[in-house]
């Protein structure tokens, strides 16, 4: 393999990384501080891609990107309203908006469960077009999707300054605290869930829009693979400041598409992806948990052979 | 002040497991005043206040505060108002959050959209000072790091940032050692005295009872069954407070942490 291909898989690994790294900080808000294991995302993630899509196809470039986030917020509104105010249990709140959202794509995609983007004019080709004959005229989605990356790391940042974003951290940390001031939780899970579910959909309208197509399936799995990220992401930068966790959580989505790409050059089958991310999630929520009852087992392990008195 | 009339709650009410928590319990509290509440476990002591802070509706009566209304006012809209801390030292402040940013959310000040300014970081620093324990220096530090006593210091002094109508203190101390208990329990006594604050404690320790506040009320079966105050309570030993509640219900206060605290 020559240098040159190389180079465009490591680009293409970056570029992948990134866009789904808005994926991963819409669960950093909503899983490692609001505390809610959201798992709409999935139908959320494909519901940006559709709706991007089907405006940016009528002619509205600029528009899709900010239709796709106002359906996220919807997405993430009845997803928070259901587990709040009608006593479902927040996984299965998720789960089942996520079920229902199937239905919804479809019918945005206009009963069609693909939709191709080939000539449609989008935020991508339009910067192409700019970058027509200048060094970078092949860094149009690498562009995009670190403006797109940058504004929401720095959003995150300063909103979880804010007392709102505080308010949203103790509800996640100390419910029951929350419970007992003047925070009312559920306006602050609704907040979090409705601007988390908003970047997940601002992920799948970029992705879907750099790839020019939209099929019902590019959500499917997502919620693994980003919390796979997530997970990695707290490896490296787990602690300290909430900005640098945020950047931690974006290297981890772009170094799990790193290793996922020299993986498929050693020739792992594309539809592995799943399969490894579930893994990845597996061990990394499981090890804490091991480790902390390693002595036991240990323990009960020379018991049984009898190399230890009762 | 607090004027509850009348109100009951029964929980599981139609099962075989239905208690009756509180019944038909009136009372009322002048501003000012410094109520200590007694009783035996299940007397419906922590009932009486999560009734008050809202943490249920109750099945009747009603609940006036400061002249208003708030019988089915919301938790999170009463504690405004209502300050409020537990036994478990862990529960009123979140320990993945730094002091300061805890304190932020205690002082509640601006609008949602606004962020801790140095102003407000300097105040911070002078209130955390006034409890002698060094926070001031660990502002930036996650409040999980702190002992049970500090964070039953600052939960005490989150819930008193903005002075509320009413302060409820569920055995604040009793999950503390002794030397800390004493500490938490003379800062609570400064801050009340200095905010003439309206302050209502549930506590196991018959002398504080005694020594603390101006008024103690003895609780059984989710009624009061006693209540002094004026010279006939500053006249009272921890032993006649036990003979009077075996007058008033008929068997000794058998609870050995009762017995065994001063």
């Amino acid at each position: 393999m020559d240098f040159n291909s190389i180079l465009s898989l490591g680009e293409n690994a970056l570029q992948l990384g990134l866009i789904s790294s808005l994926t991963v900080l819409a669960l950093f808000l909503s899983y490692s501080m609001l505390n809610v294991c959201d798992l709409s995302t999935d139908g959320c993630f494909t519901l940006g891609a559709t709706v991007g899509a089907v405006v940016a196809i009528a002619g509205h470039p600029g528009l899709s990107i900010i239709a796709a986030m106002a359906a996220g917020v919807v997405s993430g509104f009845v997803v928070a309203i259901l587990q709040t105010k009608m006593g479902i249990n927040s996984l299965l709140a998720g789960i089942i908006v996520n079920t229902g959202l199937y239905s919804v794509n479809i019918a945005i995609m206009g009963n069609s469960s693909i939709l191709s983007m080939n000539t449609t004019k989008t935020v991508f080709t339009i910067l192409k077009d700019k970058l027509n004959g200048t060094a970078f005229e092949n860094e149009y989605i690498l562009i995009i999707s670190l403006i797109a990356v940058v504004f929401v790391v720095l959003f995150l940042s300063l909103f979880l300054k804010t007392k709102l974003g505080l308010a949203i951290r103790a509800t996640g940390n100390n419910p029951d605290m929350v419970r007992s001031s003047s925070i009312n939780p559920v306006f602050t899970t609704i907040v979090g869930l409705c601007v988390a579910n908003s970047f997940t959909a601002l992920s799948g309208c970029l992705l879907a829009q750099s790839q020019k197509s939209v099929n019902i399936d590019i959500g499917t799995g997502m919620v693994t693979v980003a919390l796979a990220s997530l997970l990695i992401g707290g490896v490296f930068l787990g602690k300290g400041k909430i900005p640098i966790r945020a950047v931690g959580v974006v290297l981890g989505s772009i170094v799990f598409r790193f290793v996922y790409t020299i993986a498929l050059r050693f020739d792992m089958p594309a539809y592995m992806l799943k399969l490894v991310s579930s893994i990845i999630v597996i061990i990394a929520i499981s090890a804490p948990y091991l480790k902390s009852q390693a002595p036991a087992i240990k323990r009960r392990l020379s018991l049984s052979r009898g190399k230890e008195a009762i | 002040m607090l004027t509850l009339s009348h109100i009951s709650k029964t929980f599981n009410p139609g099962t075989v497991n239905a208690k009756t928590a509180l019944s038909d319990l009136s009372f009322h509290v002048n501003k000012g005043d410094f109520i200590t509440i007694i009783g035996a476990n299940g007397a419906g002591k922590s009932t009486l206040f999560n009734a008050v802070a809202g943490s249920f509706m109750t099945d009747s009566g009603t609940i006036f505060l400061d002249g208003k209304d708030i019988t089915l006012t919301p938790e999170f809209k009463r504690a405004k108002s209502i300050g409020r801390l537990f036994q478990d030292p862990m529960r009123g402040s979140a320990p993945g959050m730094s002091i300061e940013e805890n304190l932020a959310l205690a002082a509640g000040r601006g609008g949602w959209l606004s962020s801790v300014s140095r102003k407000d970081k300097e105040v911070f620093r002078e209130r955390l000072s006034l409890l002698g324990m060094g926070l001031e220096d660990r502002m930036k530090q996650p409040v999980g790091l702190l002992s049970g006593g500090q964070r039953q210091a600052l939960t005490l002094m989150m819930a008193t940032f903005n002075p509320p109508k009413l302060l409820l203190l569920d055995e604040h101390t009793a999950a503390l050692d002794p030397g800390t208990a004493e500490k938490v329990l003379d800062l609570t006594k400064t801050i009340v005295d200095e905010n003439n604050l309206t302050c209502l404690m549930i506590t196991h320790n018959m002398q504080s009872a005694l020594d603390l506040g101006n008024r103690t009320i003895m609780m059984n079966n989710g009624n009061i069954v006693y209540d002094v105050k004026g010279d006939e309570r500053k006249s009272l030993s921890v032993n006649d407070l036990l003979l009077k509640f075996k007058e008033s219900v008929g068997k000794n206060l058998d609870n050995d942490r009762m017995l065994l605290s001063e």
